[in-house]
């Protein structure tokens, strides 16, 4: 029983270790962790929801080893995605060009920020007119409100 | 004023209906090459019936083609190869294949089994080409024009349909242009 158990484990672990086999060599912990950030802000245009560093498809393999080869030719970071993009498309990119097409989606959350801030400006301003413009009580009023916090007095007395 | 900000949220749902409706239908798996308008990039590989003889992008040039991504390891290249022979024979369109990552063991003795709708095969057991040309997953099918530009690529299987509907438009374009 332990034995079924340890090997379930062992399968449990080895999983997401087997995932990414391919074993690149860098020149320094730097090159390391720009080999990382560039592949994970890569898309993989197979497996759509996935970036080339977590794919395990043929295509993302080759377009990891794609992008070592260029990082070890000395590519800057913006070359070697261009590359890519001339291949496979603007779609690889996570995070794609400001242009005209994709002004939009840049714009949204600004756009959404300021919207909230003039709905919110616009409740403001509203609340503070109607503060001002707010009638002080009538001789009646005042005199009803005496007459029930005198009671009230009263009451708590007694 | 007040009166129209309570239809506001209507306007607002009509809008994002329209929008998200648009989408629906769209396959996003299938995207457009982003090779449309560029030259077939350059190559050099054997040819798949004959490992002396060395193929280019050359290939490519003086009339229209289509180039078809196969692999003996897809199965959907399987369901459209009696649709590519019919294409070849019947209606006399020259297709370059490109085998891709494929052994040229598998990939004759399929053709020999099968048929061989290739006007000319590139042999790719890497997939170097298969990379250059952007392809993320057999079959893929290019219309190649007159002067080796790329004008379409279809992902997924050709068919009479996909053939009526969508490859022959543009390769009637192709030719008229071309």
């Amino acid at each position: 029983m332990r034995h079924v158990f340890l090997s379930f484990l062992l399968m449990v672990l080895a999983g997401p270790a087997a995932a990414n086999a391919d074993v690149y060599q860098f020149e320094s912990q730097q090159e390391e962790q720009r080999f990382q950030d560039l592949t994970s802000e890569l898309r993989c245009p197979k497996c759509q929801n996935q970036n080339i560093a977590d794919s395990n498809a043929p295509i993302s393999k080759d377009m990891r080893a794609e992008v070592y080869r260029m990082m070890s030719d000395g590519a800057s970071d913006q070359e070697i995605v261009d590359a890519l993009v001339a291949r496979f498309g603007e779609f690889v990119r996570y995070k794609p060009e400001v242009d005209q097409r994709t002004i939009l989606l840049w714009a949204t959350p600004a756009v959404a920020v300021l919207g909230g801030l003039l709905v919110v400006a616009g409740v403001v301003i509203r609340s503070r007119r109607n503060a001002g413009k707010e009638e002080p009580m009538s001789a009646e009023e005042k005199a009803r409100a005496e007459k029930i916090l005198a009671e009230l007095e009263q009451n708590r007395n007694a | 004023m007040r009166r129209f900000l309570l239809f506001l949220p209507l306007l607002i749902a009509l809008v994002l209906g329209v929008v998200l409706f648009a989408g629906i239908g769209k396959d996003p798996t299938k995207l457009e090459s982003a090779l449309v308008g560029k030259p077939v990039p350059t190559f050099a590989l054997q040819d798949l019936h004959d490992s002396q003889q060395q193929l280019d992008e050359s290939l490519f040039k003086g009339k229209v083609q289509l180039l078809n991504v196969w692999g003996t390891w897809c199965p959907a290249c399987r369901d459209e190869h009696d649709d590519l022979i019919w294409l070849a024979r019947e209606k006399g369109v020259s297709i370059i294949g490109l085998n891709y990552k494929d052994t040229r063991t598998e990939a004759l003795a399929w053709l020999e089994r099968l048929g061989d709708p290739y006007s000319a095969s590139i042999y790719d057991p890497k997939g170097t080409l298969g990379f250059d040309l952007g392809v993320y997953g057999a079959p893929e099918t290019f219309v190649i024009d007159a002067a080796g530009v790329v004008r379409y690529r279809h992902v997924g299987v050709v068919d009479q349909n996909v053939w009526k509907d969508v490859l022959l438009p543009v390769i009637n374009e192709a030719r008229g242009n071309g």
